[in-house]
């Protein structure tokens, strides 16, 4: 089976903070990790490498620390890494990087599955994977919770997911080849260690830019080739006020004062 | 070389622009800043630099291709088993003003099997056409038949506008059927506005897990799409003497080409959807155990609310993933939060922080979860819950 994972090298939005002063965001000394929902990706890529046989091959598209998180990939037991990077690609929107990473794709050869991250947390658009689906012309199965079962024969092979919907639970059928997002339910990402993480930084990992990419049109490259724009950036606005604490020494009295305060806000 | 240019002339190293950079691109070297290839052109450093020593290129504007040519405001109605998702009407209001600004016609689509009741609900909420689908083969919602039917539309009637709600089936369709038209789509707006130079769709929403609010245009594509998020809008009134035009649509599905089924379904919410639930009654690690969601339960029942849950939790096996709120989890909007147990991680407040009221129960008086809360009770949430849940059942008769 052949399996490619796309991942993101995203900073941990966690860990950001705002300054109190100037009501910016604070970069600084943020530690950049891999997006939260490839790391997912990457351990059910693993699992069904496992069970089916072939090869795992992560992807990213980034600028060139991103490295860091293919080899965070591969000490996990991703077979193959490839970095796909250039500035021509810098700027790109959701559809010019699903474009990329969708040429990348087809130069690595046939593949069996595509695994993606629900969505990544600097983004936070979910775009991609679905956007990559169409590209690549195959069906996605997106926020799927769980693989049911995989059946590469008879031709052209099908899968069975359950998927997460707002109301509930969903279980789907598809035929291979496949795009899949992923949510945080479907499984617990291995640990690598310090020997994974050894042998991951002596493996060769090639780096491709938009001059390998056959068929590429640099029209649909990174800013220009960007539908959407961004115009500003600002911080949100805070909650304003500070807490009210009711007095809680006697419990019946505290539940009526707190019951008072949230029927006066007159949203029941 | 990165996007952005430094005028090292006017640069005077205040560094503002390094703080404000949200991908990390700015960076002092020689007492001047300097960018890195990180740099997305977003802008943010322009806006602070207090000497206007940053600059962008100027792009070359693409060419029109035929943008007048798309007039209207679309909204893509989303039903499931018959019932249309809050999320569609709120468009719909919406929607009728951008149209009203753009002095152009409001469309709803609505696709699936035996669904014209619907069509009317949606012209009583202000369509001035509905494109009606109605198919056998659309009854559940599946992306490429779906997609099929809405990219046919767009390409024969031109929106300049498509809002669809930013449910799990909506961003996943409108991923699909952006990418198939190459136009630009934004993702969980929370604010849609026309701009009165541009004429432009100004659509703003948060990124970085919340820590920033972008502003985004499509300006050289068509249409401008966007997901917009559960109760960022209001309801718009029915009025059902409004008329409107309704147009059967005829859907001419491949089925070979449609490589889906959809085999079973299970209902997990047994009371309200979390992402359109107006209250939620939320727990966390405080609680212990699963049986302290029975409390939770039971309060949220006498509210017309849903259970929601901390990542903690729902690690923990106490209750299922669905119930999770925060940044890898769902994103609520509720008009009350009450949070019970909950530390209040920078990640949990990421799903709840845009709640109207929040309420906090917690033993320990330092949690986070008070810096956000409106209201807090320091103490023993099964003492504390239980009454709560009592005196609302008394007021609320």
């Amino acid at each position: 089976m052949n399996i490619v994972v796309c991942i993101k090298q995203v900073p941990d939005t966690a860990e950001v903070k705002i300054n109190p002063d100037t009501g910016t965001l604070m970069r600084e000394g943020v530690p950049s990790i891999v997006n939260p929902f490839d790391m997912f990706a990457i351990e059910e890529a693993l699992c069904l490498k496992e069970k089916f046989g072939g090869i795992a091959t992560v992807l990213t598209m980034g600028p060139p620390q991103a490295v860091q998180a293919l080899r965070e990939a591969l000490a996990m037991g991703a077979d193959e890494a490839v970095l796909l990077t250039d500035r021509a690609f810098a700027g790109s929107d959701t559809w010019a990087t699903a474009y990329t990473l969708s040429l990348a794709i087809r130069r690595m050869g046939p593949f069996d599955i595509v695994l993606c991250g629900k969505q990544a947390i600097d983004g936070d658009t979910g775009q991609v994977g679905p956007g990559l689906a169409v590209q690549l012309n195959v069906t996605a199965l997106t926020y799927v919770s769980r693989i049911n079962k995989v059946e590469i024969k008879p031709a052209p092979g099908l899968i069975e997911v359950e998927r997460v919907l707002d109301e509930g639970r969903e279980t789907l059928q598809a035929q291979l080849p496949v795009l899949l997002t992923v949510v945080k339910d479907i499984n617990l990402p291995r640990l690598s260690t310090i020997k994974d993480i050894r042998r991951a930084l002596r493996m060769k990992i090639p780096t491709w830019s938009a001059a390998d990419l056959a068929g590429v049109d640099p029209l649909k490259l990174g800013l220009d080739g960007s539908p959407t724009r961004v115009i500003t950036i600002c911080s949100p606005p805070g909650r304003a006020g500070t807490v009210e604490m009711i007095p809680a020494a006697d419990i019946e009295q505290a539940a009526v004062a707190l019951v008072e305060k949230i029927l006066a806000e007159k949203i029941l | 070389m990165a996007i952005v240019s430094i005028d090292k002339e006017k640069c005077i190293g205040c560094g503002a622009c390094i703080d404000v950079c949200p991908f990390g691109a700015l960076i002092l070297a020689d007492d001047l800043a300097a960018a890195t290839d990180q740099c997305t052109a977003c802008g943010a450093c322009l806006d602070v630099c207090p000497v206007e020593a940053m600059s962008l290129p100027n792009r070359p504007d693409a060419p029109a291709r035929d943008l007048k040519e798309y007039q209207g405001v679309w909204v893509w109605v989303e039903q499931f088993n018959g019932k249309v998702q809050s999320i569609s009407w709120e468009m719909m209001g919406q929607g009728r003003k951008l149209a009203d600004r753009r002095k152009a016609a409001l469309t709803a689509c609505v696709l699936g099997h035996d669904v014209e009741h619907i069509t009317r609900e949606a012209v009583a909420f202000g369509a001035d056409r509905v494109f009606r689908a109605d198919h056998p083969d659309l009854g559940v919602y599946r992306t490429s038949p779906y997609a099929g039917v809405l990219v046919d539309l767009v390409r024969r009637y031109k929106p300049e506008i498509f809002l669809l709600g930013a449910s799990l089936r909506g961003r996943d369709l409108a991923g699909s059927v952006a990418a198939e038209l190459y136009t630009g789509l934004t993702a969980d707006c929370t604010g849609l506005e026309i701009d009165l130079d541009s004429g432009l769709l100004r659509q703003t929403r948060p990124a970085f897990g919340g820590n920033i609010l972008a502003t985004i245009i499509c300006p050289n594509h068509r249409p401008q799409m966007s997901t917009v998020r559960h109760r960022v809008f209001e309801m718009p009134p029915a009025d059902a003497a409004r008329e409107g035009q309704v147009i059967a649509v005829n859907v001419d599905l491949d089925k070979k080409r449609i490589a889906t089924r959809v085999i079973d379904f299970v209902r997990e919410y047994a009371e309200v959807n979390l992402t359109e639930a107006r209250v939620i009654v939320s727990g966390g690690r405080g609680l212990g155990g699963p049986k302290g969601f029975e409390i939770l339960r039971e309060l949220a029942d006498v509210l017309g609310g849903a259970v929601g849950a901390s990542r903690a939790a729902v690690d923990a096996g106490w209750i299922s993933y669905e119930h999770q709120v925060g940044q890898t989890g769902r994103t609520v909007r509720p008009d009350l939060y009450i949070a019970c147990g909950i530390s209040g991680a920078v990640q949990h407040l990421a799903g709840m922080n845009t709640a109207r009221v929040i309420v906090a129960v917690n033993k320990d008086p330092a949690a986070p979860i008070f810096s956000v809360a409106d209201y807090g009770i320091q103490g023993d949430l099964f003492q504390i819950v239980p009454a709560l849940t009592e005196q609302f059942r008394k007021r609320l008769k």
